[in-house]
Protein backbone atom coordinates (compact mmCIF):
# COMPACT_ATOMS: atom_id res chain seq x y z
CA UNK A 1 0.00 0.00 0.00
CA UNK A 2 2.63 2.60 0.93
CA UNK A 3 4.59 1.67 -2.17
CA UNK A 4 1.67 2.25 -4.51
CA UNK A 5 1.19 5.56 -2.76
CA UNK A 6 4.54 6.63 -4.17
CA UNK A 7 2.65 6.99 -7.42
CA UNK A 8 1.78 10.45 -6.17
CA UNK A 9 5.43 11.35 -6.64
CA UNK A 10 5.73 9.48 -9.93
CA UNK A 11 2.74 11.04 -11.63
CA UNK A 12 1.84 14.17 -9.69
CA UNK A 13 -1.46 15.81 -10.36
CA UNK A 14 -0.14 19.00 -8.80
CA UNK A 15 3.53 20.07 -8.51
CA UNK A 16 5.05 18.33 -5.49
CA UNK A 17 6.44 20.35 -2.65
CA UNK A 18 9.64 18.48 -1.74
CA UNK A 19 10.52 20.87 1.07
CA UNK A 20 9.47 18.53 3.95
CA UNK A 21 12.13 16.02 2.84
CA UNK A 22 14.93 18.61 2.72
CA UNK A 23 13.85 20.27 5.95
CA UNK A 24 13.69 16.88 7.66
CA UNK A 25 17.13 15.83 6.43
CA UNK A 26 18.78 19.17 7.20
CA UNK A 27 17.19 19.28 10.63
CA UNK A 28 18.18 15.70 11.43
CA UNK A 29 21.77 16.09 10.26
CA UNK A 30 22.39 19.29 12.20
CA UNK A 31 20.55 17.97 15.27
CA UNK A 32 22.60 14.75 15.15
CA UNK A 33 25.88 16.68 15.01
CA UNK A 34 24.80 18.76 18.01
CA UNK A 35 23.60 15.67 19.89
CA UNK A 36 26.75 13.74 19.08
CA UNK A 37 29.02 16.36 20.62
CA UNK A 38 26.74 17.13 23.57
CA UNK A 39 25.89 13.50 24.34
CA UNK A 40 29.48 12.33 24.16
CA UNK A 41 30.76 15.25 26.21
CA UNK A 42 28.12 14.70 28.88
CA UNK A 43 28.87 10.96 29.00
CA UNK A 44 32.60 11.68 29.48
CA UNK A 45 31.86 14.31 32.09
CA UNK A 46 29.57 11.98 34.01
CA UNK A 47 32.14 9.17 34.03
CA UNK A 48 34.11 10.95 36.72
CA UNK A 49 31.09 11.53 38.94
CA UNK A 50 29.77 9.04 41.42
CA UNK A 51 26.79 8.57 43.70
CA UNK A 52 24.15 11.27 43.90
CA UNK A 53 25.72 13.58 41.31
CA UNK A 54 25.83 10.89 38.64
CA UNK A 55 22.26 9.85 39.42
CA UNK A 56 21.19 13.48 39.11
CA UNK A 57 22.95 13.86 35.75
CA UNK A 58 21.31 10.66 34.54
CA UNK A 59 17.89 11.85 35.63
CA UNK A 60 18.15 15.19 33.88
CA UNK A 61 19.63 13.68 30.71
CA UNK A 62 17.01 10.97 30.40
CA UNK A 63 14.03 13.23 31.07
CA UNK A 64 13.38 14.01 27.37
CA UNK A 65 13.16 10.27 26.75
CA UNK A 66 10.41 9.61 29.27
CA UNK A 67 8.42 12.86 29.02
CA UNK A 68 5.78 13.16 26.30
CA UNK A 69 7.31 15.17 23.42
CA UNK A 70 4.57 17.75 23.79
CA UNK A 71 5.71 18.41 27.35
CA UNK A 72 9.31 18.73 26.17
CA UNK A 73 8.13 21.12 23.47
CA UNK A 74 6.12 23.11 25.97
CA UNK A 75 9.12 23.48 28.28
CA UNK A 76 11.26 24.53 25.33
CA UNK A 77 8.60 27.08 24.43
CA UNK A 78 8.72 28.45 27.96
CA UNK A 79 12.51 28.55 27.80
CA UNK A 80 12.82 30.16 24.37
CA UNK A 81 9.62 32.24 24.39
CA UNK A 82 9.61 36.03 24.71
CA UNK A 83 9.50 35.83 28.48
CA UNK A 84 11.71 32.78 28.83
CA UNK A 85 15.30 33.19 30.08
CA UNK A 86 16.89 32.02 26.83
CA UNK A 87 14.31 33.84 24.69
CA UNK A 88 15.11 37.14 26.43
CA UNK A 89 18.83 36.51 26.01
CA UNK A 90 18.31 35.96 22.27
CA UNK A 91 16.17 39.09 22.02
CA UNK A 92 19.17 41.14 23.06
CA UNK A 93 20.81 39.98 19.84
CA UNK A 94 17.60 40.79 18.03
CA UNK A 95 16.73 37.21 17.21
CA UNK A 96 14.16 34.68 18.22
CA UNK A 97 14.13 30.99 17.48
CA UNK A 98 10.48 30.17 18.13
CA UNK A 99 8.65 29.24 14.90
CA UNK A 100 11.84 29.26 12.85
CA UNK A 101 14.01 26.56 11.31
CA UNK A 102 16.54 26.52 14.21
CA UNK A 103 13.59 25.60 16.44
CA UNK A 104 13.19 22.29 14.56
CA UNK A 105 16.87 21.58 15.23
CA UNK A 106 16.58 22.45 18.93
CA UNK A 107 13.50 20.27 19.37
CA UNK A 108 15.01 17.33 17.49
CA UNK A 109 18.35 17.59 19.29
CA UNK A 110 16.78 17.73 22.74
CA UNK A 111 14.58 14.74 22.07
CA UNK A 112 17.40 12.70 20.47
CA UNK A 113 19.94 13.61 23.15
CA UNK A 114 19.06 10.83 25.68
CA UNK A 115 19.67 8.11 23.09
CA UNK A 116 23.11 9.47 22.25
CA UNK A 117 23.95 10.00 25.89
CA UNK A 118 22.85 6.49 26.93
CA UNK A 119 24.69 4.77 24.09
CA UNK A 120 27.88 6.77 24.57
CA UNK A 121 27.83 6.23 28.32
CA UNK A 122 27.35 2.48 27.98
CA UNK A 123 30.04 2.25 25.30
CA UNK A 124 32.56 4.22 27.36
CA UNK A 125 31.81 2.18 30.47
CA UNK A 126 32.58 -0.97 28.49
CA UNK A 127 36.12 0.16 27.76
CA UNK A 128 38.51 -1.68 30.08
CA UNK A 129 40.04 0.94 32.37
CA UNK A 130 43.44 -0.77 32.15
CA UNK A 131 43.84 0.53 28.59
CA UNK A 132 43.29 4.07 29.82
CA UNK A 133 45.68 3.54 32.72
CA UNK A 134 48.33 2.09 30.44
CA UNK A 135 48.03 5.18 28.25
CA UNK A 136 48.45 7.44 31.29
CA UNK A 137 51.60 5.66 32.47
CA UNK A 138 52.94 6.15 28.93
CA UNK A 139 52.64 9.90 29.37
CA UNK A 140 49.39 10.55 27.49
CA UNK A 141 47.32 13.62 28.38
CA UNK A 142 43.68 13.07 29.33
CA UNK A 143 42.60 14.40 25.93
CA UNK A 144 44.85 11.90 24.18
CA UNK A 145 43.64 9.09 26.44
CA UNK A 146 40.14 9.96 25.27
CA UNK A 147 40.60 10.42 21.54
CA UNK A 148 43.36 7.86 20.93
CA UNK A 149 42.24 5.07 23.26
CA UNK A 150 38.77 5.40 24.80
CA UNK A 151 36.88 6.70 21.77
CA UNK A 152 38.21 4.17 19.23
CA UNK A 153 37.44 1.32 21.62
CA UNK A 154 33.94 2.67 22.34
CA UNK A 155 33.32 3.53 18.69
CA UNK A 156 30.79 0.80 17.76
CA UNK A 157 28.49 1.86 20.60
CA UNK A 158 29.00 5.54 19.92
CA UNK A 159 28.19 4.98 16.26
CA UNK A 160 25.05 3.02 17.11
CA UNK A 161 23.98 5.89 19.36
CA UNK A 162 24.57 8.38 16.56
CA UNK A 163 22.42 6.42 14.12
CA UNK A 164 19.65 6.01 16.70
CA UNK A 165 19.79 9.73 17.43
CA UNK A 166 19.51 10.52 13.74
CA UNK A 167 16.49 8.23 13.43
CA UNK A 168 14.87 9.83 16.47
CA UNK A 169 15.53 13.34 15.15
CA UNK A 170 14.01 12.37 11.82
CA UNK A 171 10.84 11.15 13.48
CA UNK A 172 10.44 14.05 15.88
CA UNK A 173 6.94 15.52 15.83
CA UNK A 174 5.46 16.70 19.13
CA UNK A 175 8.17 18.97 20.44
CA UNK A 176 8.82 20.32 16.94
CA UNK A 177 5.20 21.28 16.47
CA UNK A 178 5.16 23.06 19.84
CA UNK A 179 8.34 25.03 19.29
CA UNK A 180 8.58 25.42 15.51
CA UNK A 181 4.99 25.16 14.37
CA UNK A 182 3.90 24.21 10.88
CA UNK A 183 5.30 26.71 8.42
CA UNK A 184 5.43 25.09 4.98
CA UNK A 185 8.86 25.45 3.43
CA UNK A 186 10.49 26.48 6.74
CA UNK A 187 9.56 24.27 9.68
CA UNK A 188 7.28 21.62 8.21
CA UNK A 189 9.21 18.36 8.44
CA UNK A 190 7.96 15.07 7.02
CA UNK A 191 6.06 14.01 10.19
CA UNK A 192 4.39 17.39 10.34
CA UNK A 193 3.56 17.25 6.65
CA UNK A 194 1.98 13.84 7.21
CA UNK A 195 -0.08 15.10 10.14
CA UNK A 196 -1.48 18.06 8.24
CA UNK A 197 -2.03 15.98 5.11
CA UNK A 198 -4.18 13.58 7.11
CA UNK A 199 -5.96 16.47 8.79
CA UNK A 200 -6.89 17.93 5.41
CA UNK A 201 -7.97 14.50 4.07
CA UNK A 202 -5.05 14.30 1.62
CA UNK A 203 -4.49 10.55 2.18
CA UNK A 204 -2.36 10.20 -0.95
CA UNK A 205 0.29 12.62 0.29
CA UNK A 206 0.15 11.19 3.80
CA UNK A 207 0.81 7.73 2.43
CA UNK A 208 3.57 8.93 0.13
CA UNK A 209 5.45 10.75 2.89
CA UNK A 210 4.97 7.79 5.21
CA UNK A 211 6.54 5.56 2.57
CA UNK A 212 9.51 7.92 2.35
CA UNK A 213 9.93 7.73 6.14
CA UNK A 214 9.74 3.93 6.08
CA UNK A 215 12.41 3.81 3.37
CA UNK A 216 14.77 6.13 5.26
CA UNK A 217 14.23 4.24 8.53
CA UNK A 218 14.94 0.88 6.89
CA UNK A 219 18.12 2.27 5.35
CA UNK A 220 19.19 3.56 8.77
CA UNK A 221 18.50 0.24 10.48
CA UNK A 222 20.44 -1.52 7.74
CA UNK A 223 23.30 0.88 8.25
CA UNK A 224 23.13 0.35 12.01
CA UNK A 225 23.41 -3.39 11.57
CA UNK A 226 26.21 -3.10 9.06
CA UNK A 227 28.25 -0.72 11.16
CA UNK A 228 27.84 -2.52 14.46
CA UNK A 229 28.06 -6.12 13.25
CA UNK A 230 30.09 -6.08 10.08
CA UNK A 231 32.25 -3.02 9.84
CA UNK A 232 32.03 -1.31 13.19
CA UNK A 233 34.69 -3.14 15.16
CA UNK A 234 37.32 -2.62 12.53
CA UNK A 235 40.02 -4.92 11.30
CA UNK A 236 41.89 -5.02 14.59
CA UNK A 237 39.22 -7.28 16.03
CA UNK A 238 39.76 -10.02 13.49
CA UNK A 239 42.30 -12.74 13.91
CA UNK B 1 68.57 6.57 41.64
CA UNK B 2 66.66 4.96 44.49
CA UNK B 3 62.91 4.73 44.77
CA UNK B 4 61.77 5.65 48.26
CA UNK B 5 58.25 4.64 49.13
CA UNK B 6 56.21 5.40 52.17
CA UNK B 7 52.52 4.88 51.60
CA UNK B 8 49.45 4.67 53.75
CA UNK B 9 46.11 3.96 52.17
CA UNK B 10 42.88 2.82 53.72
CA UNK B 11 41.36 -0.15 51.91
CA UNK B 12 38.03 -1.85 52.63
CA UNK B 13 39.63 -4.84 54.36
CA UNK B 14 42.77 -3.36 55.88
CA UNK B 15 45.11 -0.41 55.69
CA UNK B 16 47.98 -0.54 53.25
CA UNK B 17 50.95 0.74 55.23
CA UNK B 18 54.26 0.16 53.48
CA UNK B 19 57.70 1.73 53.76
CA UNK B 20 60.74 0.64 51.79
CA UNK B 21 63.52 1.79 49.51
CA UNK B 22 64.39 0.12 46.25
CA UNK B 23 67.85 0.64 44.81
CA UNK B 24 68.95 0.06 41.23
CA UNK B 25 68.14 -3.63 41.36
CA UNK B 26 65.02 -5.70 41.06
CA UNK B 27 62.89 -6.05 44.19
CA UNK B 28 60.34 -8.83 44.41
CA UNK B 29 57.11 -8.03 46.18
CA UNK B 30 55.75 -11.33 47.44
CA UNK B 31 52.44 -11.92 49.14
CA UNK B 32 49.19 -13.84 48.91
CA UNK B 33 46.45 -12.48 46.65
CA UNK B 34 44.65 -9.61 48.31
CA UNK B 35 47.68 -8.53 50.34
CA UNK B 36 47.75 -5.11 48.64
CA UNK B 37 50.57 -5.76 46.18
CA UNK B 38 48.82 -4.43 43.10
CA UNK B 39 47.47 -1.44 45.05
CA UNK B 40 51.04 -0.62 46.09
CA UNK B 41 52.16 -0.56 42.45
CA UNK B 42 49.16 1.53 41.44
CA UNK B 43 49.93 4.10 44.13
CA UNK B 44 53.55 4.36 42.95
CA UNK B 45 52.47 4.66 39.31
CA UNK B 46 49.98 7.39 40.23
CA UNK B 47 46.92 5.43 39.10
CA UNK B 48 45.60 5.43 42.64
CA UNK B 49 45.73 8.18 45.20
CA UNK B 50 47.47 7.15 48.41
CA UNK B 51 46.02 8.55 51.60
CA UNK B 52 49.25 9.65 53.20
CA UNK B 53 52.94 9.29 52.61
CA UNK B 54 55.72 10.13 50.22
CA UNK B 55 57.10 8.61 47.04
CA UNK B 56 60.46 9.89 45.82
CA UNK B 57 62.20 8.65 42.69
CA UNK B 58 65.80 9.86 42.52
CA UNK B 59 65.49 13.58 43.13
CA UNK B 60 61.91 13.84 41.95
CA UNK B 61 59.05 13.88 44.43
CA UNK B 62 56.18 11.94 42.86
CA UNK B 63 53.89 12.14 45.85
CA UNK B 64 54.02 13.94 49.17
CA UNK B 65 50.82 14.22 51.15
CA UNK B 66 52.30 16.75 53.59
CA UNK B 67 53.11 19.13 50.69
CA UNK B 68 50.04 18.19 48.64
CA UNK B 69 52.22 16.97 45.80
CA UNK B 70 50.46 14.43 43.62
CA UNK B 71 52.13 14.11 40.24
CA UNK B 72 49.70 12.68 37.65
CA UNK B 73 50.61 9.28 36.21
CA UNK B 74 51.58 10.81 32.87
CA UNK B 75 54.36 12.89 34.45
CA UNK B 76 55.86 10.21 36.67
CA UNK B 77 58.00 8.47 34.06
CA UNK B 78 57.31 5.15 35.73
CA UNK B 79 56.89 2.22 33.36
CA UNK B 80 54.19 -0.25 34.20
CA UNK B 81 53.62 -3.75 32.90
CA UNK B 82 50.01 -4.73 33.54
CA UNK B 83 48.89 -8.18 34.53
CA UNK B 84 47.17 -8.91 31.24
CA UNK B 85 49.51 -6.57 29.37
CA UNK B 86 46.77 -4.05 28.43
CA UNK B 87 48.02 -3.65 24.87
CA UNK B 88 45.76 -1.30 22.91
CA UNK B 89 43.73 -3.75 20.80
CA UNK B 90 43.04 -1.16 18.09
CA UNK B 91 46.69 -0.36 17.52
CA UNK B 92 49.37 -2.41 15.80
CA UNK B 93 52.42 -3.71 17.63
CA UNK B 94 54.50 -0.83 16.28
CA UNK B 95 51.82 1.73 17.22
CA UNK B 96 51.61 0.28 20.70
CA UNK B 97 55.34 0.60 21.27
CA UNK B 98 55.35 4.10 19.75
CA UNK B 99 52.45 5.29 21.93
CA UNK B 100 54.65 6.86 24.60
CA UNK B 101 56.98 8.50 22.09
CA UNK B 102 54.60 11.17 20.76
CA UNK B 103 56.91 14.05 21.60
CA UNK B 104 59.72 12.70 19.41
CA UNK B 105 59.99 13.51 15.68
CA UNK B 106 58.53 10.81 13.49
CA UNK B 107 61.76 9.30 12.18
CA UNK B 108 63.19 9.13 15.70
CA UNK B 109 60.02 7.38 16.83
CA UNK B 110 60.45 4.79 14.12
CA UNK B 111 64.10 4.23 15.00
CA UNK B 112 63.28 3.85 18.67
CA UNK B 113 60.42 1.42 17.98
CA UNK B 114 62.62 -0.69 15.71
CA UNK B 115 65.37 -0.77 18.34
CA UNK B 116 62.96 -1.69 21.13
CA UNK B 117 61.37 -4.47 19.09
CA UNK B 118 64.75 -5.88 18.16
CA UNK B 119 65.96 -5.82 21.74
CA UNK B 120 62.81 -7.67 22.79
CA UNK B 121 63.25 -10.27 20.04
CA UNK B 122 60.07 -9.21 18.24
CA UNK B 123 60.67 -9.42 14.53
CA UNK B 124 58.16 -9.23 11.70
CA UNK B 125 55.15 -8.50 13.90
CA UNK B 126 55.15 -4.69 13.55
CA UNK B 127 51.89 -4.44 11.63
CA UNK B 128 50.01 -7.15 13.52
CA UNK B 129 47.31 -6.38 16.06
CA UNK B 130 47.58 -7.69 19.64
CA UNK B 131 44.83 -10.23 19.01
CA UNK B 132 46.86 -11.75 16.23
CA UNK B 133 49.97 -12.55 18.27
CA UNK B 134 50.62 -15.09 21.01
CA UNK B 135 50.59 -14.44 24.75
CA UNK B 136 54.36 -14.54 24.98
CA UNK B 137 54.66 -12.07 22.12
CA UNK B 138 52.08 -9.80 23.74
CA UNK B 139 54.14 -9.87 26.92
CA UNK B 140 57.29 -8.86 25.07
CA UNK B 141 55.50 -6.08 23.20
CA UNK B 142 54.07 -4.77 26.47
CA UNK B 143 57.51 -4.76 28.03
CA UNK B 144 58.99 -3.02 24.98
CA UNK B 145 56.21 -0.42 25.16
CA UNK B 146 56.86 0.25 28.85
CA UNK B 147 60.63 0.49 28.32
CA UNK B 148 60.37 2.65 25.19
CA UNK B 149 59.67 5.79 27.22
CA UNK B 150 62.93 5.18 29.09
CA UNK B 151 61.20 5.06 32.47
CA UNK B 152 63.08 5.87 35.64
CA UNK B 153 61.48 2.94 37.43
CA UNK B 154 59.76 -0.18 36.23
CA UNK B 155 56.72 -1.79 37.86
CA UNK B 156 55.64 -5.28 36.87
CA UNK B 157 52.30 -6.64 38.06
CA UNK B 158 52.27 -10.46 38.00
CA UNK B 159 54.08 -10.42 34.65
CA UNK B 160 54.12 -14.18 34.19
CA UNK B 161 50.77 -15.22 35.61
CA UNK B 162 48.89 -14.81 32.33
CA UNK B 163 51.27 -17.12 30.48
CA UNK B 164 51.24 -20.86 29.89
CA UNK B 165 53.75 -22.86 31.89
CA UNK B 166 56.03 -23.56 28.95
CA UNK B 167 56.29 -19.85 28.18
CA UNK B 168 57.02 -18.84 31.74
CA UNK B 169 60.61 -19.97 32.02
CA UNK B 170 61.31 -18.43 28.63
CA UNK B 171 59.83 -15.09 29.69
CA UNK B 172 61.55 -15.32 33.04
CA UNK B 173 64.88 -15.50 31.23
CA UNK B 174 63.97 -12.46 29.19
CA UNK B 175 62.95 -10.56 32.30
CA UNK B 176 66.29 -11.43 33.88
CA UNK B 177 68.06 -10.06 30.80
CA UNK B 178 65.92 -6.95 30.96
CA UNK B 179 66.68 -6.36 34.62
CA UNK B 180 70.40 -6.90 34.03
CA UNK B 181 70.40 -4.21 31.34
CA UNK B 182 67.98 -1.86 33.08
CA UNK B 183 69.86 -1.08 36.31
CA UNK B 184 67.17 1.14 37.78
CA UNK B 185 64.59 0.45 40.44
CA UNK B 186 62.32 -2.38 39.35
CA UNK B 187 59.43 -3.77 41.38
CA UNK B 188 58.08 -7.18 40.54
CA UNK B 189 54.82 -8.20 42.15
CA UNK B 190 54.09 -11.91 42.37
CA UNK B 191 52.47 -14.55 44.53
CA UNK B 192 54.81 -17.20 43.17
CA UNK B 193 57.64 -17.90 45.62
CA UNK B 194 60.02 -19.31 43.05
CA UNK B 195 59.46 -16.45 40.64
CA UNK B 196 60.04 -13.96 43.41
CA UNK B 197 63.25 -15.69 44.42
CA UNK B 198 64.69 -16.08 40.94
CA UNK B 199 63.88 -12.59 39.64
CA UNK B 200 64.45 -10.36 42.64
CA UNK B 201 67.68 -9.58 44.44
CA UNK B 202 65.90 -8.27 47.45
CA UNK B 203 62.46 -9.18 48.60
CA UNK B 204 59.52 -7.46 50.24
CA UNK B 205 56.94 -9.74 51.81
CA UNK B 206 53.48 -8.19 52.14
CA UNK B 207 50.70 -9.51 54.31
CA UNK B 208 47.38 -7.72 54.69
CA UNK B 209 48.90 -4.42 53.69
CA UNK B 210 51.88 -4.56 56.04
CA UNK B 211 55.53 -5.29 55.40
CA UNK B 212 56.05 -8.71 56.96
CA UNK B 213 59.69 -8.84 55.89
CA UNK B 214 62.09 -6.85 53.77
CA UNK B 215 65.67 -7.78 52.92
CA UNK B 216 68.05 -9.82 50.84
CA UNK B 217 66.38 -12.94 49.52
CA UNK B 218 69.03 -15.39 50.74
CA UNK B 219 68.89 -14.16 54.30
CA UNK B 220 65.11 -13.98 54.19
CA UNK B 221 64.71 -17.57 53.09
CA UNK B 222 67.42 -18.91 55.38
CA UNK B 223 66.15 -17.23 58.50
CA UNK B 224 62.62 -15.86 58.15
CA UNK B 225 61.88 -13.32 60.89
CA UNK B 226 58.41 -14.61 61.70
CA UNK B 227 56.12 -17.57 61.30
CA UNK B 228 54.06 -15.59 58.79
CA UNK B 229 57.08 -14.91 56.59
CA UNK B 230 58.25 -18.50 56.92
CA UNK B 231 54.85 -19.65 55.74
CA UNK B 232 54.66 -17.06 52.91
CA UNK B 233 58.10 -18.10 51.71
CA UNK B 234 56.92 -21.68 51.46
CA UNK B 235 57.88 -23.34 54.75
CA UNK B 236 55.60 -26.29 55.46
CA UNK B 237 56.75 -27.68 58.82
CA UNK B 238 56.08 -25.87 62.08
CA UNK B 239 56.00 -26.90 65.69
CA UNK B 240 55.56 -25.09 68.96
CA UNK B 241 58.95 -24.79 70.60
CA UNK B 242 60.38 -24.61 74.11
CA UNK B 243 64.01 -23.78 74.86
CA UNK B 244 65.66 -26.50 76.95
CA UNK B 245 69.20 -25.23 77.13
CA UNK B 246 71.67 -23.41 74.90
CA UNK B 247 71.44 -24.97 71.48
CA UNK B 248 68.72 -27.44 72.44
CA UNK B 249 65.02 -26.91 71.90
CA UNK B 250 61.96 -29.09 72.38
CA UNK B 251 59.61 -29.44 69.40
CA UNK B 252 56.39 -29.77 71.38
CA UNK B 253 54.15 -30.86 68.51
CA UNK B 254 56.63 -33.43 67.22
CA UNK B 255 57.51 -34.82 70.64
CA UNK B 256 61.27 -34.58 70.26
CA UNK B 257 64.28 -32.51 71.25
CA UNK B 258 66.35 -30.82 68.60
CA UNK B 259 69.82 -29.38 68.50
CA UNK B 260 69.80 -26.00 66.73
CA UNK B 261 72.58 -23.95 65.16
CA UNK B 262 70.99 -20.50 65.39
CA UNK B 263 69.98 -18.79 68.57
CA UNK B 264 67.33 -16.17 68.99
CA UNK B 265 67.48 -13.24 71.34
CA UNK B 266 63.74 -12.82 71.82
CA UNK B 267 61.39 -15.44 73.21
CA UNK B 268 61.09 -18.46 70.97
CA UNK B 269 57.58 -19.80 70.50
CA UNK B 270 57.85 -21.85 67.31
CA UNK B 271 60.36 -23.53 65.08
CA UNK B 272 60.23 -24.48 61.44
CA UNK B 273 62.05 -26.53 58.86
CA UNK B 274 61.60 -26.50 55.09
CA UNK B 275 60.29 -29.62 53.39
CA UNK B 276 63.26 -30.01 51.06
CA UNK B 277 65.79 -29.68 53.91
CA UNK B 278 64.71 -32.90 55.58
CA UNK B 279 67.24 -35.66 54.89
CA UNK B 280 66.46 -39.34 54.85
CA UNK B 281 69.54 -41.11 56.25
CA UNK B 282 70.51 -44.76 56.57
CA UNK B 283 70.29 -46.40 59.93
CA UNK B 284 73.70 -46.54 61.52
CA UNK B 285 73.95 -48.52 64.67
CA UNK B 286 75.94 -46.97 67.47
CA UNK B 287 76.78 -43.70 65.78
CA UNK B 288 74.74 -40.95 67.44
CA UNK B 289 73.93 -38.55 64.67
CA UNK B 290 72.40 -35.23 65.57
CA UNK B 291 68.64 -34.86 65.28
CA UNK B 292 67.97 -38.26 63.73
CA UNK B 293 64.51 -39.73 64.32
CA UNK B 294 62.51 -42.71 63.24
CA UNK B 295 59.49 -41.96 61.11
CA UNK B 296 56.65 -43.73 59.39
CA UNK B 297 55.19 -42.82 56.01
CA UNK B 298 51.57 -41.69 56.21
CA UNK B 299 51.03 -40.84 52.56
CA UNK B 300 52.78 -39.35 49.59
CA UNK B 301 51.93 -37.18 46.62
CA UNK B 302 53.77 -36.89 43.35
CA UNK B 303 54.37 -34.21 40.77
CA UNK B 304 56.15 -35.11 37.54
CA UNK B 305 59.63 -34.68 39.01
CA UNK B 306 59.23 -34.42 42.75
CA UNK B 307 57.64 -36.32 45.60
CA UNK B 308 56.16 -34.99 48.82
CA UNK B 309 56.16 -37.42 51.74
CA UNK B 310 53.93 -36.95 54.75
CA UNK B 311 55.58 -38.71 57.68
CA UNK B 312 54.71 -39.31 61.30
CA UNK B 313 57.23 -39.46 64.11
CA UNK B 314 55.12 -42.03 65.96
CA UNK B 315 54.42 -45.61 64.88
CA UNK B 316 51.11 -46.09 63.08
CA UNK B 317 48.15 -46.58 65.41
CA UNK B 318 49.92 -44.91 68.30
CA UNK B 319 48.95 -41.37 67.36
CA UNK B 320 46.29 -40.08 69.71
CA UNK B 321 43.22 -38.42 68.35
CA UNK B 322 44.37 -34.88 69.02
CA UNK B 323 47.61 -35.40 67.14
CA UNK B 324 47.41 -35.57 63.39
CA UNK B 325 48.72 -38.72 61.80
CA UNK B 326 51.29 -36.67 59.96
CA UNK B 327 53.94 -34.49 61.58
CA UNK B 328 56.28 -33.48 58.79
CA UNK B 329 56.29 -32.87 55.07
CA UNK B 330 59.46 -33.81 53.23
CA UNK B 331 60.13 -33.08 49.59
CA UNK B 332 62.67 -34.68 47.30
CA UNK B 333 63.41 -35.63 43.73
CA UNK B 334 62.00 -38.88 42.40
CA UNK B 335 65.49 -40.37 42.03
CA UNK B 336 66.14 -39.88 45.69
CA UNK B 337 62.76 -41.33 46.56
CA UNK B 338 63.50 -44.43 44.52
CA UNK B 339 66.61 -44.99 46.65
CA UNK B 340 64.80 -44.89 49.96
CA UNK B 341 61.42 -46.39 49.18
CA UNK B 342 62.66 -49.97 49.47
CA UNK B 343 64.08 -49.46 52.95
CA UNK B 344 62.16 -51.08 55.76
CA UNK B 345 60.08 -48.90 58.10
CA UNK B 346 60.77 -47.02 60.20
CA UNK B 347 62.84 -44.70 58.07
CA UNK B 348 65.38 -42.38 59.61
CA UNK B 349 65.14 -38.65 59.05
CA UNK B 350 67.61 -36.02 60.00
CA UNK B 351 66.70 -32.41 60.75
CA UNK B 352 70.10 -30.75 60.43
CA UNK B 353 70.67 -28.08 63.09
CA UNK B 354 71.48 -25.40 60.44
CA UNK B 355 68.19 -25.99 58.65
CA UNK B 356 66.05 -25.37 61.71
CA UNK B 357 64.93 -21.82 62.29
CA UNK B 358 63.51 -20.52 65.52
CA UNK B 359 60.60 -18.10 65.36
CA UNK B 360 59.45 -15.47 67.81
CA UNK B 361 55.81 -14.88 68.55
Amino acid sequence: MPLTALAVFAAPSVPIDWSPLWISLETSVVATVVTFVAGLATAVWRQRRTGFVSALIDGICLLPLVLPPTVVGFFLLLLFGRNGPLGRLLLRFDTSVVFSWPATVIAAAVVAFPLMYLSARAALEQVDSRFLEAARTLGASEWRVFHAVALPLAWPGVLAGTILSFARALGEFGATLMLAGDIPGRTATIPIAIYFAVESDDIQHALAWSAVDVAISLALLGGLYYWTHVQGRGRWDRR
Amino acid sequence: MPLEVQIEKRLPEFTLDVTFTCGDEPLSVLGPSGAGKTMLLRCIAGLERAGRGRVVLGNRVLFDSSKSIQLPARDRRVGMLFQHFALFPNKTVAENVAFGLQTLPRHEQQQRVAAMLERSHIIGLESRYPRQISGGEQQRVALARALAINPEALLLDEPLSALDTHLRSQMETQLQETFAAYRRPALLVTHNIEEAYRLGERMLVLSRGRVAAFGGKHELFRRPPSMEVARLTGCKNFSRARMISTGVVEAVDWGCQLRVAHELAAGVTHLGVRAHEIDFVEMRNGATEENVFSCWLARSSETPFRVTLYVSLRPPGRATSEQSSCDLQAEMTKEKFRLIRERPMPWQIQLRPESIFLLPD
